[in-house]
């Protein structure tokens, strides 16, 4: 039973749905229009596969991410836990950041890349924090890649956090590397690396 | 009744200068009405031999060669002598370093010759504030797609703050240069648009890399190349390029749209001529219930207008001009850089 769209997300449509008697959580990719469907079809797919994989895996590592209930891979259907909570959009703050800090270190010391780190994947329960949508995740060992991660976050820190910019990347940075990460020095320098990158960031 | 205009008007001159356009345009601004409007506009561009790029000395040649027919041609289309202009604007970067300096090198001239006061424009807020003027929309999420940019912007405190852009080449990169490597005279993008058209629509994989609201289009480039080179159709492959790259753009637009929850989309900058990406994001726009509006296809590429119209805005805010001596340019001028003080 359907109880109505929750948040039409770029990505996918996530319901509020009854299953076996218990509230969850139904996110659908349904098929973008705007994509060729050969295309379309193969990353959806892709992204709900690796979603579950991954929202299974880091539980082992003391990541809090919902339950998972069911997948369908051709629908592109996660169903899953509904956590009730607060989203970290609208309530950041260092303490957060410092939190966001620790789970993502904690994922890159067991190589995996969140690929889509931005404040609104994260949901706080209570004390808790869950961490959400795991589409663009996968597994590296680059530093590349965790350097990537680090710079989404600062660069949705610097947009639309821009207020609370500093002390929240600082934050971030100290619960990062709280978590002993033995290559966080070169991952900085990855990030600085990544940013001189953007068009017209480094002088000619 | 020229005194009358004269005295509740205000006449900039843009110069534009950027890259591969010279361009010059006059906008009169209504100080009361609080409007501007573009009363002459004129641009050369300067055409690399086919299959080859902009060589900057040679644009910036071609520059210095049309710039006083240009000049004049706006100068009389607005009906005024130089001295009746009361401010001058030009694009001070992002771009190419001998393309600039000619802008930069007449808008000084006229500037301490004629005694007006000088205002620098960065090019890319030209693109997002011309935009704006001419489709009144008040908030958008902006996509600007050009050869020199690919950046999703929002506005706040201050600055436009950048959501996501491209970690390699831009958009425009990707469509010229694999447009170059089939031997197709640069700017390339409306004949890989009708090459895609004509195609059987079969599509060919090739890299979709989206990181977070980031986007990376070298893989493709390079994908593409090779199934050329392996003789593969090129009306599929320049479908198969557009469906890929523009597929990436309207995602992470649609992503950043789902986070900031704007309602207006613009999109800016030369590549928003091209109809399968606006109707993308007109898809995808909708769905979020938001505006699409796209800047008008005469002013989606590099012109004097943008230049001057940014100028106004400045001077109206905060007065601001510069010294003939301080009128500099900057390559790497980045867009997120710029103060803005009229939002």
């Amino acid at each position: 039973m359907h109880y109505g769209i929750i948040k039409r997300g770029a990505e996918a449509d996530v319901f509020l749905i009854s299953w076996y008697k218990k509230m969850a959580i139904s996110k659908l990719r349904n098929p973008k229009k705007y994509r060729n469907i050969t295309l379309d079809n193969l990353i959806r797919r892709r992204r709900t596969i690796h979603e579950a994989n991954m929202l299974h895996d880091v539980k082992k590592i003391g990541i809090k991410t919902p339950f998972l209930y069911f997948v369908d891979p051709k629908r592109a259907e996660i169903i899953m836990e509904y956590i009730d909570g607060e989203n970290v959009k609208d309530i950041l703050s260092k303490e957060i950041a410092f939190k966001i800090g620790k789970y993502v270190s904690t994922l890159h010391n067991k190589n995996i890349i969140h690929g889509d780190l931005t404040t609104s994947n994260f949901i706080k329960r209570k004390e808790d924090l869950y961490l959400i949508d795991f589409g663009l995740s996968f597994y590296s060992e680059r530093i590349e890649d965790m350097a990537t991660d680090i710079r989404i976050i600062k660069e949705i820190l610097s947009s639309a956090h821009i207020h609370i910019f500093e002390e929240t990347y600082e934050s971030f940075l100290e619960g990062y590397a709280l978590v002993t990460n033995k290559n966080f020095n070169r991952i900085l320098k990855v990030v600085k690396d990544i940013e001189a990158r953007g068009r017209y960031a480094r002088v000619v | 009744m020229k005194n009358n205009i004269k005295e509740d008007n205000i006449f900039c001159l843009g110069i534009e200068s950027t890259a591969h356009t010279f361009g010059c345009s006059v906008i009169q601004f209504d100080l009361f009405k609080k409007k501007g409007k573009i009363i002459s506009e004129s641009r050369t561009v300067y055409k690399p031999p086919d299959g080859a790029g902009i060589h900057p000395r040679e644009a910036s040649r071609h520059h210095l060669d049309k710039s006083p027919n240009i000049l004049r041609e706006v100068l009389i289309q607005a009906n005024l002598k130089p001295k009746e202009i009361d401010l001058i604007s030009y694009s001070a970067g992002p771009g190419l370093g001998p393309c600039l300096r000619v802008g930069a090198v007449i808008a000084r001239a006229l500037s301490s010759f004629y005694n007006i006061p000088l205002i620098p424009v960065n090019h890319a807020l030209g693109h997002i504030e011309l935009g704006m003027m001419l489709t009144e929309c008040r908030d958008p999420l902006v996509l600007l797609v050009s050869g020199g940019h690919t950046m999703v912007l929002a506005f706040s405190n201050k600055k436009w703050r950048v959501f996501g852009e491209t970690q390699d080449i831009t958009i425009g990169q990707l469509l010229d240069q694999f447009g170059r490597f089939l031997g197709f005279a640069s700017p390339c993008g409306n004949k890989i648009e009708k090459y895609a058209s004509q195609s059987s629509k079969k599509y060919y994989h090739l890299p979709y890399i989206v990181k977070g609201n980031d986007v990376s289009f070298s893989g493709i480039l390079t994908a593409a190349k090779k199934l050329i080179e392996n003789k593969y159709d090129k009306f599929d492959i320049c479908f198969s390029l557009q469906e890929t790259a523009f597929a990436m753009l309207t995602e992470v637009v649609e992503r950043a749209l789902a986070f900031t929850e704007k309602k207006e989309v613009l999109i800016v900058g030369g590549v928003s001529a091209n109809n399968r990406l606006s109707t993308m994001l007109k898809i995808a726009s909708k769905r979020q219930k938001a505006t699409l509006y796209t800047c008008p296809l005469h002013f989606s590429g590099d012109n004097g207008a943008q230049i001057a119209w940014t100028a106004i805005c400045e001077k109206v805010a905060s007065g601001r001009a510069v010294k003939v001596q301080n009128a500099l340019i900057n390559q790497s001028w980045r867009l997120d850089k710029v103060e803005v003080n009229w939002r």
